[in-house]
């Protein structure tokens, strides 16, 4: 992976850096120590390592303000980081970048049941939200398997969904403000307790921006109260196509579950080893479907799923019948990372979305690319919104395994768009699938997103390198020559 | 006089920016013009209207997923959803007759330029929320897109959410990708009568943190409810505060008896299927409530819990104004009497304290120049260069939003 050639002025600088960054904040926050820089070099994307020229540790929003303004000044980038578990290398770092990390900022400022929200510190954990609202009876809805580490600041930067996202919301569906400081130092707050933006929607566009736009301070989230009950189906299916089948059926039925999760066998077969949750091994594809609200609701709807799956052929259902076995049934599904990396000696996760319809079709090309690699594949689907995670098993120590687990993957990804979906569901392009964005976007389409990047980045010092795969100066990107009375007309795209 | 210019591609479409550029003939772009009475009057030499980019390209149900050119009318969007039990959640409202103007003329492009939504915005969102991907021309005339067409996508930048509520300002959209959602089987809303304000605003708050999944949630005072055609809200004679409860059959009935208890005796009365569809529908719209075109209306959205407070205090210093709350008390509708700047200076001064954000919908033409759509504050210098990001010439719908652009 490229990244941008180091800047050897600014390299030459590191000590004169350190010094001034030590004068500017607390200097404890300041850390320039090789060997405690390496706990930063990598984040959950962990092929890819570069510990950073210098890293910073502030503790309120003054202390980001101060040293965005000297970077700012000095020409120095920066890396933020949350809790580093990207997986797309969004928090890489740079070799002369500044890595800011958001570690300290771990507080809950505020819960506010009478407005539904909370006003939290970017490091604090997603789960410590529900955690701390759960006694009245509240929670924070998006759910990220990660959630027990990742950070809300780092789930703002990627828009992070959950497997309860289908009913309830991605990141950006449930945020009501923010607080950003700009590359120039300067703070700004968006939103608030209340609804809808004053003007464009900039809460909107920071939301998935990857730590490119800004760096987020504070965040004010809404919260919801947690239903009264909820109930999970387990189906077994004879084909990826008949489970596929059954989750239209769904939908078409007018229910939008809680949660609709596909895993295919070699998945399944994984998580069972590991475990035991009594999943049906038999089964070519498998299905849980999670209802939730009030129990009457639940059992109406449950029956209704249960005759749908007997429809579409299903070979085993399991209905839970209280919560631990509803927790069991999920226990295999959110082990299925650490599953395969139990049968694995590494895996590498990919993350695209397809029309639902697809999947058949996805399922049987990437049975032939696995065989052409010689590496294994599994797949966990979020079936209800076509968000595919296929999981390449391969072996580091090998050579060439890593860079052939790579190129399976971007096959993978490419086929996903050329189905008519997108890259990347959730986890963020970051430097994993920068390269790949011409597959969905041609130089048109870039250069408008570069553009507003501009907006918010004149000298683009921040999180560099990562989602455009060229980078181009603000200057050239905004240069237009109509004074002239001539303008180059465009080579109209035909669509 | 203005001339019209009404492309039927993309490509066209682009040639007409590319025109204007040249020219330096600025452009108004328009859907069916339905909205036009809202915000600073444009200041463009040349109609951009986007008619005839209209039709249905592609709807997957079981997607969840339509596509659609921006110029088609909601009206023709709506029942090719509802044939398949589905609908645009976000239920935007149709405001044509607030500015004295037809019903059902709003497009799919106006809607989500507008960022509209309807009562059940706490719970289902805004436009935004729905928003996935476009087609567009910015202003230099390039034909580009983003976002995508599958409901899951982080995929670059998401520039739906910063065109949703950009009212033309940013780029023409020629082709529009939303999320479609099934439509509930049932509906009804349980109602508490005479209860004031602040007791209304406490039982809207109450009911919003039950676990009763509440959809829509409005309290009316009497001299507006008496305006309703609904009967059962019309013939109480007192204040209203309806509260939504939708989905299937049983969870509905469940619901509202749970609301009910709840409240014990305040809760008295209960809206059944099609009232309730239309006390909403009524409520959405808002016209039904504030009928007088004399008449400046503001929106303002606040912090949910203090919406009755605010309209106290407004209510207090606008004499003669009439209102009423949605969102659980977190949207307030007000008429204000045309009175020297409509209001302005108090409604926004009101905001200072709670936080939130006030609207002009509907006023005068002398006063909507001088009163913008938005007052950003701390946010202007960044909100100009993310125009200019998309629009340096400043030729789309110049003026429409800020006095300065
Ligand atoms: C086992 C595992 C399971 C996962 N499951 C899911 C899942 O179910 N759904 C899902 O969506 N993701 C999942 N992820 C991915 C990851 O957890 C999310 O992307 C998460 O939001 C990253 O948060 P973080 O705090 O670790 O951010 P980091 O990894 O530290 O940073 C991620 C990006 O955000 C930026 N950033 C971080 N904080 C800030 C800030 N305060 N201001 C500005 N930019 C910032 C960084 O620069 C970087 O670009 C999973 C990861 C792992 C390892
Ligand atoms: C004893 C009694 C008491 C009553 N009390 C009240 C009362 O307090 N308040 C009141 O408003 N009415 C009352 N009604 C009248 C009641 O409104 C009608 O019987 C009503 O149609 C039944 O309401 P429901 O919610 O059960 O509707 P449903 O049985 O769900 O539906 C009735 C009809 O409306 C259609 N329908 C339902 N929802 C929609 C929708 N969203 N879009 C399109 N069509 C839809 C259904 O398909 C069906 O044809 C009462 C009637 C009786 C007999």
């Amino acid at each position: 992976m490229l990244m941008p050639e180091p800047d050897s002025a600014v390299l030459a600088r590191r000590p004169q850096l350190v010094d001034a960054l030590k004068r500017l904040i607390d200097p404890a926050g300041v850390i320039a120590d090789s060997i405690a820089l390496r706990a930063y070099e990598n984040d959950g994307l962990t092929a890819y390592r570069q510990p950073p020229m210098i890293a910073v540790l502030p503790k309120d929003t003054a202390e980001v303000a101060a040293i965005l303004r000297f970077c700012h000044q000095e020409g120095v980038k920066v890396v933020p980081r949350g809790s580093g578990t990207s997986l797309s290398g969004g928090a890489l770092p740079l070799a002369d970048g500044i890595l800011l990390g958001l570690g300290k900022f771990n507080r809950i400022l505020e819960i506010d049941y009478d407005n539904r929200c909370a006003v939290v510190q970017p490091g604090v954990p997603n789960l410590a939200i529900s955690h701390a609202v759960a006694g009245r009876g509240f929670y924070y809805a998006p759910d990220p398997s990660s959630q027990i580490a990742c950070s809300i600041g780092g789930n703002v930067a990627e828009n992070s969904g959950g497997v309860h996202c289908l009913k309830y919301g991605l990141t950006t569906n449930n945020l009501l403000g923010l607080e950003i400081v700009l590359m120039t130092g300067e703070v700004l707050r968006i939103g608030g307790k209340h609804l809808d933006a004053n003007g464009y929607d900039l809460m909107g566009i920071l939301t998935g921006s990857e730590g490119l736009l800004g760096v987020v301070t504070e965040v004010t989230v809404r919260l919801l109260r947690k239903p009264e009950t909820a109930r999970a189906l387990l189906a077994g299916f004879p084909s990826s196509e008949a489970a596929g089948q059954c989750v239209a059926d769904v939908i078409a039925a007018g229910i939008i579950p809680a949660g609709m999760e596909m895993m295919d066998r070699p998945a399944t077969h994984a998580v069972e080893d590991f475990v035991h949750a009594g999943y049906p091994m038999e089964a070519e594809a498998l299905l849980i479907v999670e209802l939730d609200g009030p129990e009457v609701e639940v059992d109406h709807l449950l029956s209704q799923v249960c005759a749908i799956a007997e429809a579409n052929g299903a070979t085993s259902q399991r209905v839970s019948s209280s919560e631990e076995e509803r927790l069991l049934l999920w226990a295999g599904r959110k082990a299925a990372f650490p599953a395969i990396g139990r049968i694995s000696p590494d895996y590498y996760c990919m993350d695209g979305t397809i029309p639902r319809s697809k999947l058949p079709q996805v399922l049987a090309r990437m049975e032939e690319l696995s065989l052409r690699y010689g590496l294994r594949v599994a797949n966990v689907f979020h079936a209800g919104d076509g968000n595919l995670h296929p999981l390449i098993m391969y072996d580091a120590n090998k050579p060439g395994e890593l860079e052939a687990a790579e190129s399976f993957g971007a096959d993978i990804l490419c086929l996903c768009v050329e189905v008519g979906g997108v890259l990347t569901g959730e986890h963020g392009v970051g430097v994993e699938k920068r390269d790949l964005m011409p597959q969905m976007f041609n130089d048109l389409d870039l250069n408008q997103q570069m553009r507003l990047k501009c907006a918010f980045d004149d000298k683009q010092l921040l999180n560099p390198g990562k989602v455009f795969p060229v980078l181009r100066r603000c200057a050239e990107l905004g240069a237009m020559h109509i004074h002239r009375g001539q303008l180059p007309r465009p080579d109209l795209p035909h669509f | 006089m203005t001339n019209e210019i009404s492309p039927t591609s993309a490509a066209d479409l682009a040639d007409a920016v590319c025109g204007a550029l040249r020219d330096k003939a600025p452009l108004q772009i328009v859907g069916q013009g339905s909205k036009a009475g809202w915000g600073r009057p444009d200041q463009a030499m040349r109609r951009l209207s986007l008619a005839r980019l209209s039709g249905i390209r592609s709807y997957e149900a079981a997607e969840l997923v339509m596509t659609a050119g921006a110029g088609t009318l909601m009206s023709d969007i709506e029942p090719v959803l509802a044939a398949k039990n589905q609908q645009i959640a976000f239920e935007p409202a149709d405001w044509g007759p607030l500015w004295g103007k037809p019903a059902g003329q709003g497009t799919i492009g106006g809607v989500l330029s507008c960022n509209l939504s309807g009562p059940r915005r706490f719970q289902a969102g805004a436009a935004r929320d729905h928003f996935l991907g476009f087609t567009a021309v910015n202003g230099r005339g390039e034909v580009y897109k983003a976002g995508g067409p599958v409901v899951k996508n982080v995929t670059g930048y998401d520039l739906p959410k910063l065109l949703a509520g950009s009212f033309g300002t940013l780029s023409v959209l020629t082709d529009v990708t939303v999320k479609v959602l099934p439509r509930p089987e049932k509906q009804r809303s349980v109602l508490l009568f005479g209860q004031d304000p602040e007791t209304a605003n406490r039982a809207m708050t109450m009911a919003l943190g039950s676990t009763h999944d509440i959809s829509g949630a409005c309290y009316l005072p009497m001299d507006l409810a008496r305006r309703s055609h609904v009967d059962l809200i019309r013939n109480a004679n007192k204040a209203v505060t309806a509260l939504r409860i939708e989905g299937a059959g049983p969870s509905v009935e469940h619901r509202c008896t749970a609301l009910r208890r709840m409240f014990g005796d305040a809760a008295t009365e209960e809206l059944h299927s099609m009232r309730s569809l239309a006390f909403w529908r009524e409520i959405r719209d808002v016209a039904t409530f504030m009928p007088d075109q004399e008449t400046a209306l503001w929106r303002l959205s606040v912090p949910p819990a203090s919406g009755a407070v605010i309209a106290g205090r407004l209510a207090s210093a606008l004499p003669g104004c009439s209102w009423f709350l949605d969102w659980g008390g977190g949207l307030l509708w007000i008429a204000v009497p045309p009175v020297a700047d409509i209001g302005a200076e108090k409604i926004r001064q009101s905001l200072v304290a709670d936080g939130g954000h006030a609207t002009l919908l509907r006023g005068p033409e002398v006063l909507r120049r001088s009163v913008p759509i938005i007052e950003p504050g701390a946010l202007s210098q960044l909100l100009r260069r993310v125009k200019q990001a998309f629009d340096p010439a400043g030729i789309l719908n110049p003026g429409r939003l800020s006095a300065d652009w």
